[in-house]
């Protein structure tokens, strides 16, 4: 799993520079360039508007670039309907046909391609019985329950084994639970099936969860493509630092720059080491970002070489499983620390003056 | 928890059945939700349900020969129409009263339009022989005059035929005093002067609704001797002599005075009149008209008639009405089709151009809304008469020669162009507001999974769109079926619809009865069809958006 | 005795006050030129010498029989005079709708004192019927598309080879019958019996479907004229005063044919039930309006005959032109060698069968 990277081995699905806009005015997409390889589960993820539905269009062919090429196995398919792409598709509201069962959902695609009827009716059967749904197969689409209707539509797309999914946001009006059930078969399937699947969501944790490899979206373009990890751990920019999980910001402006180390100082006088990410000279405003867990409040377990800072404690928040505890730090009023909730852990009280520390690399300078 | 292992009912709070409770919750509710709607309830039972009642009512309701004729349908009853012979004098005698108390009230006209409708001639012999007849009552009025001048005044007449209660009651009366006592008649003279009774009742009534002289005072009708004369010459002696009252001994006298005279034949002086009594066909028609209801109307509405030998078709060329029905059914079926074929490809475009662009097509498909009937129908002549504007493009294309220009008006292919555009929107209207509904993510659906675009379209675009196929359907075939001014104007003679009889029944010939059977039989093939694409198609798959 | 006085008071100021108001006087008729001309030569004059009546117009006389047979049964009667073509008034006298009237009691004398009975003399059809003009239904044709022969005789109308090209007729059996079995070799005189019989109405649907494939029928009064004016037809016919209009109105090219027209009536009729006060209006404006100059005025404005005889000599030139009315009467001596009466005995007899007949025919 961790050996698919993009753009190592060969590409199944390539986008080129590609561009698109629907009005000629304003560039809903800007130079996209992205490969997906064979088996891959990508994962595009980005705020509300940011074009991932307008690529997934592009793919299926319901849209045309405006410029730049999408690659299908190596070849073009600007020029090729939708129908004969053979890509499947999970639609956000699954499109189940309403007059149709499900079981004629599922011979749909089936008998448009000519399969004879006693074929058609076994991988019917197997595509149920392969999301659990096989005494289903006589209902409509109406006489489902959304993880029911999301399980069909998964099926739908499967039956004909297409060897590319696209998925637009298929778990978005499930709750919770549900979701993560639906999240795990999903990967579940995809991976047996050994199919490639362009999956686009909001939700970070599905995205973290599900993928090879997650594509950043905003403002039409990726702002950074990794595996979960390291999109996590080494955001490349402040944006994708913001948009995955929760994080401190600090402003500052960069000191000196040697070697691995950038000495930033804070908008408050105070110096700190950070790990330089985009930052390249003295003199650069940045924005520091630490993870909430990365921050030390007992002095005791502070490692070697860790930074340590002055903070008061304004606000503490019992969560359960952890401590949430909101501080003023080099006048941020809303540095989160999250401890764990272990026999020995400390519970401050607001008004409390404490001091906090955290390892440089652990504390990264980002664009500002 | 003992309430759900008890066998009885399940209890409310305070102890009452909770069934019964719960029904007495609803009640309020209903009736609060009754009063809500009672405004439109009344409003639709007073302007659809009364009328449609009056129509149906009207196709059967034949009174109007037993109100006109009471006496003369009673002894017509054992007339033998295939007897070859008209009836006897004694029918004749009734029909004598009966025609003259009809002319004094102008019924005998309206018996006469009645009865036409089945026999041609019937209108004008009821006219003339209500002007003849009076004669007959003239006749007896001076012989009874003769006997004593008495019987002249109303006074006598009233006193001869009135209860004494009703005398009691009227004596004195004025008009000033609010209406008249109503008359009842004394028990002897009923019994013993069926006749003059009946015909006095009549007397009294329009005397009484007149309301300016007491019924007393007001000079008989001359139809009162005729009928009295033949009450005495068909009463026993001893059922005369019972009567009491004031004019007991003047009406004696006239018995004696009677008994001496010369008889006359009714059956002649009708005949004299008017050579239509002695027709077989005249007796027949009122024989086979005598009913309270008659299937008459319908009968003619599906091209039957009933003859003295039962129910038989028309004769060939009076048949129209089934081939109307026919025509009209098959004709609004290809309208409906038509409408079908243009506005489908128009309320898919609609449905899937943006909001702005919508709208103004939108403008233009209500544009037909806003311009009169007749408006619209006059262009059409102008555009597709054989000196119109079609027809001249054509020419001078040299597609069509000028000595044979097309026919386009005036024929059926006038009626159903005209037709198609003027119910065009109806089909547009709920098509588009169905289609408006269909995500188009079906479609993109369907082709992800291969789908060709027709097979697209075919398989998963069309099945959701025929909800509004069968509004639109429906909204189009009932307008069509019930229209009639645009086939008048444009159908020529192989466009028109029963619809055209209809309105020629309702306003021309009067027949309302006819009309309302027709309109009868209309609503009924409605409904039928109604019932059909319910079976078929399903009327829960109806929606208009 | 205390309330009787008040009541009394009351009815008085009530009175007083409607006096002073306007009084409404309904009137229904055509609409179109016709109205025109009843509005030209006795509603205006009549409003100018009684301000306070106030003459309203409903154009429903095409509809009026089924409209005053449903206002009778609905007991709310809405109309004061309507105007009928005779035909009607038959109906509506037959079914109690018109009121009865005595001619000499309700109508002017002519000037010269001959009673109105006898000034009107036949025209009074029924009891009912208050003529106002003659009228006829008669053909006129397009004089560039007859060649040097205009049409000069009825059975014209039936020859193809003469004058080919469409006509238009009305489509009812009415006139076209009478019209075909005089053409068919019938003597004027035996038209209505040989009519009553199944064979003679045979006998002229026999003769119509000569040239039904020809004939484009009409039935509003207004298509004629117009059909003329397109050219889509050759002749038809119409009622004599359309195509005066179109002639000598709107310069069509369109000429008159004269032979074997019918003439008919178009009068007043007053509804039954009127209410007295409304009745006392109805018969003042009648007595008015019905007068022999007034009916002859009338003529100014279109061309039909007034129906008193006394009028005739006093009908002169279209309003404000010198163009002579007389040769576009009907009336007029030159035009009424050869004339039908419109038998209203035997059409309302007959008009129902003959029609059913006469439409299934049609649609055949
Ligand atoms: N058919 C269209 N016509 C014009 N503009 C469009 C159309 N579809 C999308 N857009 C615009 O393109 C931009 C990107 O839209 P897109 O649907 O790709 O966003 P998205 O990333 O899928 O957002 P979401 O997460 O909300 O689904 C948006 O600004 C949107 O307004
Ligand atoms: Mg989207």
């Amino acid at each position: 799993m961790a050996d698919v990277t993009s753009g190592a081995g060969a590409a199944f699905v390539e986008f080129e520079h590609v561009q698109k806009s629907y009005d000629g005015e304003t560039l809903v997409v800007k130079d996209l360039n992205l490969s997906i390889a064979k088996g891959e589960f990508l994962t595009m993820l980005g705020p509300s508007g940011s074009g991932k539905t307008t690529c997934l269009m592009m793919l299926a062919g319901f849209e045309t670039a405006t410029h730049g090429e999408i690659k299908l196995a190596g070849k073009p398919i600007n020029n090729i309907p939708p129908h004969k792409r053979g890509i499947g598709m999970v639609f956000q509201n699954y499109a189940l046909f309403p007059h149709m069962t499900v079981a004629e959902n599922l011979a749909f695609p089936l008998e448009v391609r000519d399969i004879g009827k006693s074929d058609r009716d076994a991988k019917v059967k197997r595509a149920l019985d392969m999301v659990q749904m096989g005494k289903f197969g006589g209902r409509r689409p109406a006489q489902l329950s959304g993880g029911q209707q999301q399980r069909i539509a998964l099926a739908r797309a499967l039956v004909f084994e297409p060897e590319l999914v696209l998925m637009d946001e298929p778990l978005g009006a499930l709750d919770k639970q549900l979701r993560e059930h639906m999240q795990f078969e999903i990967t579940r399937l995809a991976h047996n099936l050994g199919i490639t699947t362009v999956y686009v969501t909001h939700d970070q944790t599905e995205a973290l969860t599900m993928s090879d490899n997650v594509a950043v979206f905003d403002d039409g373009r990726i702002q950074q493509l990794a595996p979960p990890a390291v999109l996590y751990e080494e955001p490349a920019n402040s944006f994708v630092a913001q948009f995955i999980g929760e994080n401190n910001t600090l402003m500052g402006t960069v000191k000196e720059i040697k070697g691995d180390i950038a000495v930033v100082a804070l908008d408050d006088g105070e110096l700190i080491d950070c790990k330089p990410v985009n930052v390249s000279k003295p003199g650069e405003r940045t924005r520091v970002s630490i993870r909430p867990e990365r921050v030390e409040v007992n002095k005791a377990r502070l490692q070697k070489g860790a930074h340590t800072l002055k903070a008061e404690v304004l606000e503490f928040i019992y969560m359960g499983d952890i401590f949430r505890t909101r501080l003023r730090v080099a006048g941020n009023d809303n540095f989160i620390v999250k401890t764990r909730n272990a026999p020995d852990q400390v519970r401050m009280q607001p008004g409390q003056q404490i001091e906090i520390g955290w390892l440089p690399q652990d504390c990264r300078a980002l664009d500002a | 928890m003992s309430d759900m292992t008890d066998t009885g009912p399940m209890r409310a709070a305070d102890g009452t059945p909770l069934k019964k409770s719960l029904a007495r919750a609803l009640r309020r509710q209903k009736l609060r939700a009754l009063a809500l709607i009672a405004p439109l309830l009344i409003f639709v039972l007073v302007t659809f349900v009364v009328p449609i009642g009056d129509m149906l009512f009207r196709s059967v309701e034949n009174q109007i020969v037993s109100d006109t004729l009471p006496n003369t349908i009673q002894r017509l009853a054992g007339w033998n129409p295939d007897s070859g012979e008209i009836p006897d004098e004694a029918v004749f005698a009734a029909l004598a009263v009966d025609f003259q108390a009809a002319a004094e009230e102008k019924n005998h006209t309206k018996l006469g339009t009645r009865l036409n409708y089945e026999n041609p001639g019937m209108s004008s012999l009821f006219r003339k022989t209500g002007r003849g007849a009076d004669d007959i009552g003239k006749n007896f009025q001076k012989t009874f005059t003769g006997f004593d001048k008495a019987w002249g005044k109303g006074e006598a007449w009233a006193a001869l035929l009135g209860s004494d209660k009703w005398l009691a009651a009227t004596e004195g009366w004025t008009k000033d005093a609010g209406p008249e006592p109503k008359f009842s008649a004394r028990d002897e003279a009923e019994f013993a002067l069926p006749l003059t009774t009946g015909v006095y009742r009549s007397f009294a009534r329009v005397a009484r609704a007149d309301g300016k002289k007491a019924a007393a005072d007001t000079k008989p009708w001359p139809v009162l001797f005729n009928a009295l004369a033949e009450d005495i010459s068909s009463a026993s002696p001893e059922a005369i002599a019972a009567i009491g009252g004031p004019s007991a001994d003047l009406l004696k006298s006239a018995a004696q005075g009677l008994s001496s005279a010369e008889p006359i034949s009714y059956k002649d002086t009708f005949v004299a009149i008017d050579k239509g009594w002695a027709d077989l066909g005249t007796w027949q028609t009122i024989q086979a008209y005598a009913g309270d209801y008659t299937p008459g109307y319908f009968l003619n509405a599906v091209d039957l008639e009933k003859g003295t030998d039962g129910i038989k078709k028309r004769p060939d060329q009076q048949r129209i009405y089934l081939m109307l029905f026919w025509r009209t059914i098959w004709m609004s079926m290809l309208i409906t089709g038509c409408c079908l074929l243009l506005g489908y490809p128009v309320a898919w475009i609609l449905a899937n151009l943006r909001a702005s662009t919508a709208n103004v097509l939108m403008i233009l498909v209500l544009l037909p809304f806003w311009t009169s009937l007749l408006v619209r129908t006059s262009a059409w002549k102008v555009l597709l008469q054989q000196q119109g504007v079609i027809n001249d493009v054509l020419v001078w294309l040299g597609l069509v020669d000028d000595a044979n220009r097309l026919v386009l008006i005036n024929n059926q292919f006038g009626t159903i162009v005209a037709m198609t555009h003027i119910l065009l929107p109806f089909m547009i209207l709920p098509l588009y507001s169905v289609m408006k509904t269909i995500p188009p993510a079906y479609l993109r659906a369907a082709k992800s999974l291969g789908a060709t675009n027709w097979t697209a379209f075919w398989r998963v675009y069309f099945p959701q769109s025929v909800p509004g196929i069968g509004a639109g359907a429906i909204l189009c075939y009932i307008l069509a079926i019930g229209y009639y001014i645009t086939p008048e104007l444009v159908g020529g003679t192989q466009g028109v619809f029963i619809s055209n009889r209809i309105a020629f029944h309702i306003s021309s010939s009067l027949n309302w009865g006819l009309a309302a059977a027709l309109g009868a039989i209309l609503l009924g093939a409605v409904l039928l069809l109604y019932y059909v694409y319910d079976k078929i198609v399903g009327i829960d798959n109806v929606k208009l958006g | 005795m205390k309330l009787t006085s008040i009541l009394a008071a009351t009815t008085a100021l009530t009175m007083a006050a409607g006096a002073a108001s306007a009084v409404d006087l309904t009137l229904v008729s055509w609409g179109g030129a016709y109205q025109k001309s009843q509005l030209k030569a006795y509603a205006e004059p009549y409003m100018a010498m009684h301000p306070d009546v106030n003459i309203i117009w409903d154009e429903s006389s095409a509809e009026a029989v089924a409209k005053l047979r449903a206002m009778h049964e609905a007991g709310n009667l809405t109309w004061d005079l309507v105007d009928v073509d005779a035909a009607d008034s038959f109906r509506l006298c037959d079914e109690g709708l018109a009121l009865e009237y005595e001619p000499n009691d309700l109508l002017a004398p002519a000037p010269d004192g001959t009673s109105a009975a006898d000034d009107f003399g036949a025209q009074i059809v029924n009891a009912c019927y208050i003529p106002q003009i003659v009228y006829s239904t008669t053909f006129g044709y397009r004089t560039d598309m007859v060649g040097d022969t205009p049409p000069s005789n009825i059975c014209d109308v039936f020859d193809l080879e003469k004058y080919p090209g469409k006509r238009s007729l009305e489509k009812r059996p009415i006139n076209n019958m009478e019209w075909a079995l005089l053409c068919d070799g019938v003597a004027k005189d035996d038209i209505y019996s040989v009519l009553a019989t199944d064979e003679g109405q045979q006998q002229a649907l026999a003769k119509l479907g000569t040239i039904k494939d020809q004939v484009i029928w009409w039935s509003a009064g207004a298509d004629t004229p117009q059909l003329l004016a397109d050219g889509e037809v050759v002749m038809g016919s119409t009622y004599n005063g359309r195509l005066f209009s179109a002639i000598v109105e709107q310069n069509q090219p369109i000429g008159m044919l004269w032979d074997a027209q019918v003439f008919s009536f178009d009068g007043w009729v007053i509804p039954a039930d009127l209410p007295e006060d409304r009745l006392a209006l109805v018969k003042d404006f009648l007595f008015f309006a019905t007068d022999t100059q007034r009916l002859a005025d009338q003529a100014k404005y279109i061309s039909y005959g007034p129906a008193r005889a006394s009028s005739a000599p006093l009908v002169g030139k279209l309003d404000g032109t010198d163009i002579d009315m007389a040769p576009y009467m009907p009336t007029d001596p030159a035009n009424a060698q050869n004339v039908f009466y419109y038998n209203f005995e035997f059409w309302a007899d007959y008009r129902d069968d003959i029609d059913a007949k006469f439409q299934a025919w049609l649609a055949g």
